[in-house]
Order: structure tokens, then sequence, then C-alpha cells
């Protein structure tokens, strides 16, 4: 039988398998270990967690649209406290390879979130989205703000120290992602997740009204998979030793080898799983025997493949 | 913490039979010993749209009944009126056709641990799963009466066979094509009474739940109701189908209707505050 090393890492994060689920797209862990063990994928993205409780958007929260779906949730959760004692001994028990997610209104909520996690064990690493689009003043997306995007990754690399891998999740929804990416990777961030989902609407023409209760949602699914593999081609370009954790619409094994050929070094699932809860097994098996299929030894061999350049032999 | 979706499979079933009986489909799907974890109240997400369809999640429809005693084994049924595109590509399987199926997924009705009398209210297709849970009922030496309501008669769903379970049934229609001129909720205040009803269970309109939950916290009597709001996976992990619902504690939090519900207390769901920011 043909092998593959298949692990892959972020910052000093290792990871047996280059498959993660998406931040808020399997909620606290539990809901899909019925379906399979979660160690047996990459690892585990929690929903962005903030300081408090939070209750979320007013429903209606989804509306499906053309191979994809808009969402306005609005980080509805806990509060980190909670989260703390109740999902994360959960996931370890379960020795699943977990990323925390966390999620600020202010630089500040940032910081203190991140001094939580500090003396937390059996974390792999910290994604900080700054990018979530459904909150209630768009100026909050951190990540639309390059000089904002840089303060909140350099306050959490200082409150942190250099232990846990900052990953920054980053929007497609602004002109130039490049310098947005750059920034925060010199203000301290290991990695990159890329991309949040993409500010959409649609009108309901019975009652003539914007169809969420947020009126604005999240567009995800297949129907951006064009956008992300975009963004990830552009930053891999510009920050090649940067591991990106590329998503957005991946839904079988040829989408994820895509996105790795791109410049991913792993893959986040996040709609496929609403529409098929094993997505995630299914996708990893199919995009291992691709690799294999293509004469890949492992997969760090594979990421951003894409950007080769062909020598040029003369005949 | 109990565990989520425990009894829930991921399978793909055969289409045992599909029957058009007026304007809605009796699907019978062959889903083996997975009948027997299903409970009144459950319900199954289906993928819908074939393979290479633009449709990306599963649609969500309550299992009306189950039997685990058919000749090819355990088989749920499913009533279906096609509308949207997924509930259209549903009523288009046939004989044979494998679908890709989770279930069982949701909380069911409770049933009372003694025989009491029980009034079941249905509105349009929502009155579907209400049939086996009456014969559940039924079989436990429940008294059993069933309100149903529709805007018209062609949106009324009651099987022959289905009534043999109930002691009465009423019908209101809005344009009074059949039974009664109005709505369910017209006279249920005297109706609980008459009965002397101790749980009203219903399924349908949230609207419609909500003034039920007026009428039987007015009474004092339990009310479980089957409730419905926008999904997309079906198994808690997208957090869009929440609704406020009130804590013992009386705080109120925003629970998913496919873990926490389908079937909640309506006494405890915050029906004014669906559909607002809390």
């Amino acid at each position: 039988m043909t092998t593959i090393d298949f692990s892959t890492t972020i910052g000093n994060a290792w990871f047996p398998a280059p498959t993660f689920t998406a931040s808020g797209c399997a909620s606290s862990g539990r809901e899909l270990a019925q379906f399979f063990p979660l160690r047996e994928m990459g690892g585990v993205v929690t929903k962005s967690v903030m300081s408090r409780v939070r209750p979320g958007r007013p429903t209606p929260r989804m509306a499906e649209t053309p191979s994809g779906m808009l969402n306005s949730i609005g980080l509805q959760g806990p509060g980190i406290d909670a989260f703390l004692a109740q999902d994360i001994p959960y996931l370890v028990e379960q020795k699943a390879r977990v990323i925390v997610s966390i999620a600020g209104e202010t630089v500040e909520e940032y910081s203190t979130l991140a001094r939580k996690l500090r003396s937390v064990s059996g974390i792999s690493a910290v994604e900080v989205n700054i990018s979530c689009p459904n909150v209630e003043n768009r100026g909050l997306v951190f990540a639309c703000d390059p000089d904002a995007s840089r303060r909140v990754i350099d306050g959490v690399r200082r409150t942190l120290g250099g232990e846990l891998p900052i990953i920054a999740k980053l929007s497609p929804d602004v002109t130039d992602l490049v310098s947005i990416a750059r920034g925060v990777v010199d203000a301290g961030a290991d990695g990159l997740a890329l991309i949040n989902t993409v500010l959409g609407m649609v009108i309901n023409v019975n009652t003539m009204r914007p169809q969420l209760g947020g009126k604005t949602g999240g567009l995800s699914g297949p129907a951006i998979r064009p956008i992300a593999v975009r963004a990830v081609y552009q930053v891999h370009a510009a920050l090649p030793k940067t591991p990106i954790l590329g998503m957005g619409g991946i839904a079988n094994g040829k989408d994820a080898l895509e996105m790795i050929l791109a410049g991913a070094s792993g893959v986040s699932i996040g709609t496929a799983s609403f529409g098929n809860p094993t997505a995630i097994m299914s996708i990893q098996s199919e995009l291992k025997q691709m690799l294999i299929d293509r004469g890949f030894k492992s997969l760090k061999d594979a990421i951003g493949y894409a950007h080769r350049v062909e020598e040029v032999t003369n005949e | 913490m109990s565990p989520i979706n425990k009894n829930a499979k991921q399978v793909l079933a055969p289409i045992a039979s599909n029957k058009r009986v007026g304007t809605y489909h009796q699907i019978i799907v062959n889903i083996g010993d997975l009948a027997q974890k299903c409970k009144p109240g459950n319900f199954v997400a289906i993928k819908v749209g074939g393979e290479n369809s633009a449709l990306v999640l599963r649609r969500a429809f309550a299992i009306s009944r189950v039997s685990t005693s058919s000749a090819t084994g355990g088989t749920m049924e499913l009533i279906v009126a096609p509308g949207g595109q997924g509930s259209t590509w549903l009523c288009d399987r046939i004989e044979g056709d494998l679908i890709d199926i989770v279930v069982p997924l949701g909380t069911a009705f409770g049933v009372p641990t003694e025989p009491v009398p029980v009034l079941l209210v249905g509105g349009g297709y929502g009155s579907a799963p209400l049939f086996g849970l009456a014969e559940i009922l039924n079989a436990r030496g429940s008294r059993v009466d069933m309100i149903l309501g529709a805007s018209t008669s062609s949106n009324i769903y009651a099987p022959m066979e289905g009534k043999r379970a109930v002691n009465t049934m009423r019908i209101y229609t809005e344009d009074g094509s059949a039974g009664q001129t109005g709505r369910v909720t017209d006279n249920l205040y005297e109706q609980i009474k008459d009965l002397k009803a101790a749980v009203v269970y219903s399924c349908g309109p949230m609207s419609m739940l909500s003034a039920i939950t007026t009428i039987t916290k007015a009474l004092d009597v339990v009310h479980q109701c089957s409730v419905e709001e926008s999904m997309a996976c079906g198994i808690g992990i997208c957090m869009t189908c929440v609704l406020p619902v009130q804590g013992e504690d009386g705080s109120v939090s925003m629970l998913r209707s496919c873990i926490d519900g389908p079937v909640m207390d309506g006494s405890s769901v915050s029906w004014n505050q669906v559909g607002k920011a809390l």
C-alpha cells in the first residue's frame, strides 16, 4: 500500500491530517461526535467565543442560495468561562486536537480572551477571528482595517507570549487582502485562516423585505470557492512561508486539493458538514488518495504546488 | 451533559413506496432497525437534489409514523407536500430509489405515565406526526381527541386509518371549505375544559403554537408543541434554528430547535421574542 505523510504544521502545532472544522460550523464538537470520532480529523476549530454570553442575532438566521447559504448567527455563544469549563474538557477527553477561536468587540477584549487561554492545557493553537461579518457595526470588522487588524494580533501576541500559534482569520471583503495579511503576520500571527464568509443579502419577494432577521449575512458554500482559492493563492504568493488554513465551499477531496495547491497547509470544512455530517471524513480520505495518485510523498510537497515555475528546456 | 444526536445514523435508505394522495405524498422509507429508535416528534434530515445539485442543505421532515413489523423490516412514513425545490425532488422519488438520510433527530413528544385525556391540535400538514402519536397514546389507554385546521380543505391531513386511534375529530378551515369556518384556537379554551384534557400536543405554524400556549397557560394545562424554524443542518452545528426559551431561572436563551426541539414545552417558549433580538 502506498503511504503518504499526511501531517501538517501551523507554527509549532502539528496535526496528523490537514482537515479541520471551520469555526462556527461544529458548535462544541459533541454534535458531530455521534457521526465520527473527533480525533480522526486534523483538528476541531471551535465556534468563536467572546468574553460574555451572547444571544446572537434574531431569526430567521439562514437562507439557502444557489450552491451556498447565508447565515446570520452573530456569534451566539456561552462566553469564555463556560466554554473553557464545559467544551474544552470534552474535546480533550475525545483526544481531539483543538484550535480555539476567539472574537472580541474591542482590541482589549481579544487580549482578555487570550489571557484566559494561557493556562489551558490541550489547546494546539488560537484562531483570532477578526472578520465575522455578522456584527451590527461594519466598523467592528477589524479585518477590513489594516491598522485595527495589526493592533488586535499584536495585543493577543503580547498576552499569549511565544507559545501558542496564532491564526488570524481574515475577510475576503477587502480591496487589498495581501496588505492586511502582511500586517497581521508582522504583528505576530503564525498563520492565516482564509476566508471568512462573504457579506451578502437575500430579499424575500413575498414579504418584500430582507429574508434574514439581521438583514445581511455571510455567504458560504461552493458558491464562494473560487473567491477563496484566489485569496489563498494571492496570499501564498506574497507570504510563502506563512501557513494558511484554506476554507470556503470545500465539499469534496478535489476541492480540498485545489486549496492545498493554491497554497493552503490545511483545509477547514464548514457548510459541507451542514449538508453531510460525515463530509470531513470523506474529504479527508479523498484528498489523501488524490495526493497519492499524483505521486506526492507528503502533503507538504503539494502545498502551493500551483505556483511552481516550470524549467524551460530546449530540445 | 447528555449525548447529542445519540441515536442518529446516516444511511442510504430505499424508498419503499411513494403514493400521491390529493395534494400531498405519502412516502414510505425502509430504515430497518432504526425504526425502533424513532419516536413521535422526531424528524429526519434528507439530502435532496441528487449528486450535482446546487441545493447544499438537507431538508428536515417530521416522521409521521413508523412501523417495526413490515415484511421488509422497519419503515418510516413521511407526509410531504411538494412546494420548494427540495420537497418537489423528494416527491419525485420512486420505489427503490436510495435517499441519504440522517435519522432519528430531535426531541420526541412525552407520553404521560398514567392514561389521561389528551387533545391533539394540528395545522395543515403539521398534523401528520400527530397520528403516530395518537396511536401510541391510545394504546396506552389515553382518551385522544383531535382538532385539525388549515386555510382550505385540501391542506387538511386526516387519513382514514389514522382516525381509528382518535375519539373525536373536529376540523376547521379558514375558507369554510371543510368542517367549521374558523381556526383551531376559536373554541379551544372550552374544548380543553370540556374534555378535561391534561396535555395538549400540537404541531403546525408558529403563530398557531403561540396562540395555543396562551390558552393552555390560562388553564394551567401542559402544552407540548413541535416548533419549526429555518434550519441548515438538523444536527445542532449551525445555530440557525434557534428559539428564545425561558430556563428555570427565568433567563431567556436561544435554544436550537433541532436538538432542544422540535418538541418543546410551549409554556417555556418566549413567543413574543421569536424573531427579535434578545
